[in-house]
């Protein structure tokens, strides 16, 4: 049985821009799935297909048991969708906002005006709730645009960049709110930049590069592809460089890189913070004064660079029209 | 968090026409809401029309031939349907600008992600705008008859014309937001929407009998004018209103202008309606 989300060969073109090559998506019942790639990916126009705002070229997708392309509309009333824009009406009050969009989800007036309530306090904007949203703060404006997707509570929900722009701060805070919403059983798809969302909030993360998945897995699963730890030494003096990299052979797993000018050396390796200081009693050994030395994990950026051949946050902005146009 | 839960608390899909009508009182609810939050977009509305309004009276009252009179009395009885007319058609570039800046803010994408019947999001908006330009009209009406319109003026009328007279204007005024609507859903910007939502206005309110008795245009140019549906509304108006200035020519339109406007407003709106809304159901941001 497909998951909560699926995805099957969605392709989407732009002119000559190909935004989507083919995605192919699985999301378990109650998992979080991340969406991980620099601008113009093909993130945004993936949520897009989904949540029935965007007619994929071709392919197959499947929300909450309901066909995106036959039933639209049965769609709509089975997912919330939480944008990086922060979709509210700026003159409007965050309470005014919140049933309005509850009245749209064909809510009576007074659940909808109940529910805006509750979501308000849950959300702690309860204070705020009567000002104009024109007056919130970034946090406060993402936080209500988030309660706004949580209006009927949908089984299904999708969140486009929903930390961008935020300081650590407000991020942080989202993040908290974001867990415990996942904690209560809801499906959620969530694209990001930042790798350390990713591996924060998300089970599986999808690496996306230019309108595909390139890799799917955990963060674990991920990071073991890049090849484990890795051992890391800077030499005092450029003429142990040979010398500290026969000690790195004896130990390391594979290849050792050699950066000549940094004086640096890295090693993949098994065994942890053991094993390092097996290898600091051996260089010690053979007089071989070093700078630095440490013991790392790889990190979601060098996932993506061993996958993608760039880093990234390299691309430009503007490469982000492609996708939301 | 604890409210969370699998149930989706919505109602099975209601009758389509009553969903559609109470999804578009939610939202022109929402744009009137707002609107009374930017009072300074209503003065700014009214500034520019009763500007026209004094402008025209003083400026070229006097130097006009309205049939065969070149009083100043005559071409501001003659003026008022053709700024009332225009007044209400100004009002289109504004509801394009609102719609493109809803577009640009990613409300759009909010309102298309709901549940909600399609046309809803534009008929809100259409007919919030339509409540601000009848509001536009009444304070017009005050200024003309601070300046010394009278309806009336020439031959006789009575409340229900005057009243049917608005009715129209504000139909056409409807119609027009129509229009408005489709340039908001198909400009980038709300800055391209307001310009390019103005610059056909002009052409269009003054190839027409607003402001001049269009038996003094040459002939190929009389004809647009004669034809034009702004025209239609225009004429009407002063019929309705018996104002001075009514044109004898033998186009139809202008022998039989409420006709004429009502077909006109009533087929722009449904021509303009389906073209907004088709585009709305692939807008993009």
């Amino acid at each position: 049985m497909p998951g909560a989300i699926y995805a099957e060969g969605l392709v989407k073109t732009f002119g000559d821009v190909k935004a989507l090559d083919g995605v192919d998506l699985d999301v378990p019942e109650g998992t979080v799935l991340g969406l991980l790639g620099p601008n113009g990916a093909g993130k945004t126009t993936t949520v897009r297909c989904l949540t029935t705002l965007l007619r994929p070229d071709s392919g197959r997708a499947v929300v909450a048991g309901i066909d995106v392309l036959k039933q639209p509309d049965a769609v709509r009333r089975s997912i919330g969708l939480s944008g990086q824009f922060a979709a509210v009406d700026e003159y409007l009050t965050g309470r005014e906002n919140l049933q309005m969009v509850g009245q749209l989800y064909q809510m009576r007036a007074k659940a909808a005006k109940e529910r805006a309530a509750e979501l308000l306090e849950q959300f702690h904007l309860a204070d705020a709730a009567d000002r104009p949203t024109k007056t919130y703060s970034g946090g406060m404006r993402r936080r209500l645009d988030l309660a706004a997707a949580l209006v009927v509570s949908p089984p299904v929900m999708f969140m486009d960049e929903p930390t961008t722009g935020l300081d650590p701060r407000n991020r942080q805070q989202l993040w908290e709110v974001i867990k415990q919403l996942v904690s209560g059983g809801t499906t959620l798809l969530l694209t990001t930049q930042y790798l350390e969302e990713a591996d924060h909030l998300a089970h599986d993360i999808a690496v996306v590069d230019h309108g595909k998945v390139i890799a799917q897995g955990t963060s674990d699963q991920l990071k073991a592809r890049t090849g484990g730890e890795r051992v890391e030494v800077v030499v005092h003096e450029r003429e142990h460089i040979q010398g500290a990299a026969e000690v790195l052979a004896g130990f390391g797993k594979g290849e050792t890189k050699v950066e000549e000018h940094m004086r640096k050396l890295t090693a993949p390796v098994t065994g942890g913070a053991k094993l390092l200081a097996e290898v600091i009693r051996e260089l010690d050994t053979r007089g071989i004064e070093i700078d630095d030395i440490g013991l790392r994990r790889p990190t979601l950026d060098d996932v993506f660079l061993s996958l993608t051949g760039h880093v990234a946050e390299a691309e430009n902005q503007e490469n982000d029209k492609e996708a939301t146009q | 968090m604890s409210a969370v839960t699998d149930t989706v608390r919505v109602a099975p899909a209601a009758n389509p026409v009553s969903q559609s009508i109470r999804d578009s009182m939610v939202v022109a609810k929402r744009n009137l809401i707002r609107m009374s939050r930017i009072p300074e977009m209503i003065i700014y509305g009214l500034i520019q029309p009763i500007m026209f309004v004094v402008l025209f009276t003083y400026v070229f009252g006097g130097s006009m031939q309205i049939g065969n009179s070149t009083s100043a009395a005559d071409y501001k009885n003659f003026l008022m349907a053709g700024i009332f007319a225009q007044t209400v058609t100004f009002a289109t570039a504004s509801s394009g600008a609102g719609i493109a800046d809803d577009m640009h803010k990613g409300l759009i994408d909010r309102f298309r992600s709901l549940p909600m019947a399609r046309g809803a999001v534009l008929t809100g908006r259409t007919l919030a705008d339509s409540v601000q330009t009848a509001l536009t009209l009444v304070v017009l009406a005050v200024v003309a008859l601070l300046v010394g319109w009278r309806v009336g003026s020439d031959g006789s009328t009575n409340a229900a014309k005057v009243l049917a007279a608005f009715g129209l204007l504000l139909l056409l005024g409807y119609a027009f937001t129509w229009i408005g609507a489709l340039i908001g859903m198909s400009v980038r910007t709300p800055e391209a929407a307001t310009s390019s939502g103005l610059i056909w206005l002009f052409p269009v309110t003054f190839i027409s009998n607003a402001f001049v008795d269009t038996s003094h245009m040459t002939p190929w140019l009389r004809h647009i004018a004669e034809w034009n549906p702004f025209s239609a509304t225009v004429q009407a108006c002063r019929v309705l209103f018996a104002n001075p200035g009514q044109s004898t020519s033998d186009a139809w339109p202008m022998q039989h202008p409420v006709w004429a406007s009502l077909i006109y407003s009533i087929l722009i709106l449904v021509v303009f309606r389906t073209l907004a809304v088709r585009k709305y159901r692939s807008a993009t941001a």
